[in-house]
């Protein structure tokens, strides 16, 4: 199950600054990575270092969010989110889901497109900072919503729960130097890069 | 009843350069202008139709509040800054600040501090209550203090939008530079 969070590591991107472009432009990817996720991390291990927490996975943690302080929630939420975001993106991302994953979506959402429209939606309407994710519940559905801030529905204290297979921030740092006011022109890019061969990775371990 | 942008109290180029053209016309001209344009759809047909701004932000929730207390803290924003602020406040409300913070640095390193560490997106403010004490409270997303029966005196805008241009990541760096452009003449002229 991974690695206890004192050991976490900030990993690589998978990818260079200006993979993404010209969905995500390079400046943005570099001060997103290299300030605000390295942010996240140096701050949970500053907030967990020599405590019990950090000899936990950061999904233990997650789970009971609510025992622990605010700081653990923002920062624990803002490394995990930003680790599962650039896994989801690639280079070669884009067009449409293969496998399980698409067979899911259907059966769920009726269509491809209708599930994107729900997607669009719950991240251009999630008011201030926060995520739109795409989850599977414990009953194995799956389901797609958002969350304020660095929460997660990981989190106890999430209004939607359960083990997210897709996610997009919608934080104003995640596009405004490119698409500025315009958050659902960003939305639509985003569609170009997704890497659905991750998703269906998280999918299948999330239903396994 | 229809709200209609409030002219920006100087030229969009003025507060350089510690806030940019670009940033204020971005801002101002469209997040701000953004707010009121839903605000005006949203009231139609609904109990807020020929309600003030002041009724709305205290007496509204979901979207109406949200995009209504939007427009009531940008145009105040707007109001707390100017190109020739700056400095310390004055008056009555210096002694007030110096009563209830212990000192005017006491009180912006509180204020600093406050709007540094709100997470995510909101505002930080200095109101006063109805017996004249100051607080300094932080509010995510569109959070007014008239909700909390407050009187907004100062405030400054900590979405991202307000410096990601000018300043990135750096929201301290916004801050310290948002204290070169305190309009004083606002909050003094609101705590009597
Ligand atoms: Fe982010
Ligand atoms: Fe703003």
């Amino acid at each position: 199950m991974g690695t206890l969070i004192k050991d976490l590591q900030f990993d690589e991107l998978p990818y260079t600054f200006e993979a993404l472009e010209p969905y995500i432009d390079a400046l943005t990817m570099e001060i997103h990575y290299s300030r605000h996720h390295k942010a996240y991390f140096d701050n949970l291990q500053a907030a967990t270092k020599g405590t019990e927490m950090a000899e936990m996975h950061l999904c233990e943690l997650l789970k009971n969010i609510s025992k622990y302080p605010v700081a653990v929630r923002n920062n624990g939420g803002g490394h995990y989110n930003h680790r599962l975001f650039w896994s989801v993106m690639s280079p070669n991302g884009g067009g449409l889901p293969q496998g399980s994953v698409a067979q899911a979506i259907t059966n769920q959402f009726g269509t491809f497109e209708s599930f994107k429209e729900l997607f669009n939606n719950a991240a251009k309407t999630r008011f201030g900072s926060g995520w739109a994710w795409l989850c599977v519940k414990d009953d194995k559905s799956l389901c797609v919503c958002s969350t304020p801030n660095q929460d997660n529905p990981l989190m106890d204290v999430a209004d939607c729960k359960g083990k997210p297979v897709l996610g997009l921030d919608v934080w104003e740092h995640a596009y405004y130097l490119k698409y500025q006011n315009k958050r659902p022109d960003y939305i639509s890019a985003f569609w170009n890069v997704v890497n659905w061969e991750e998703v269906e990775k998280r999918y299948l371990k999330a239903i396994a | 009843m229809s709200f209609e942008l409030p002219a920006l109290p100087y030229a969009s180029d003025a507060l350089e350069p510690f806030i940019s053209k670009e940033t204020i016309d971005y801002h101002y001209g469209k997040h701000h202008n953004a707010y009121l344009t839903n605000l005006n759809k949203l009231i139609v047909g609904t109990e807020f139709e020929h309600a003030s701004l002041d009724e709305i932000v205290s007496k509204s929730d979901g979207g109406i509040y949200n995009n209504g207390a939007q427009v009531w803290n940008h145009s105040f924003y707007w109001k707390c800054l100017s190109p020739k602020g700056g400095g310390q406040a004055g008056g009555k409300l210096l002694e007030a600040i110096v009563r209830d913070f212990g000192s005017f640095d006491a009180f912006k390193e509180q204020f600093t501090t406050a709007a540094a560490t709100l997470f995510g997106a909101g505002w930080v403010w200095l109101s006063k209550d109805s017996s004249g004490l100051l607080h300094i409270t932080k509010e995510s997303n569109a959070g007014n203090p008239l909700k909390h029966a407050l009187t907004p005196l100062l405030t400054i805008d900590v979405w991202e939008h307000a410096y990601y241009i000018d300043k990135r990541n750096l929201r301290p760096a916004y801050i310290e530079d948002f204290w070169k452009l305190v309009n004083w003449e606002t909050p003094e002229g609101l705590y009597v």
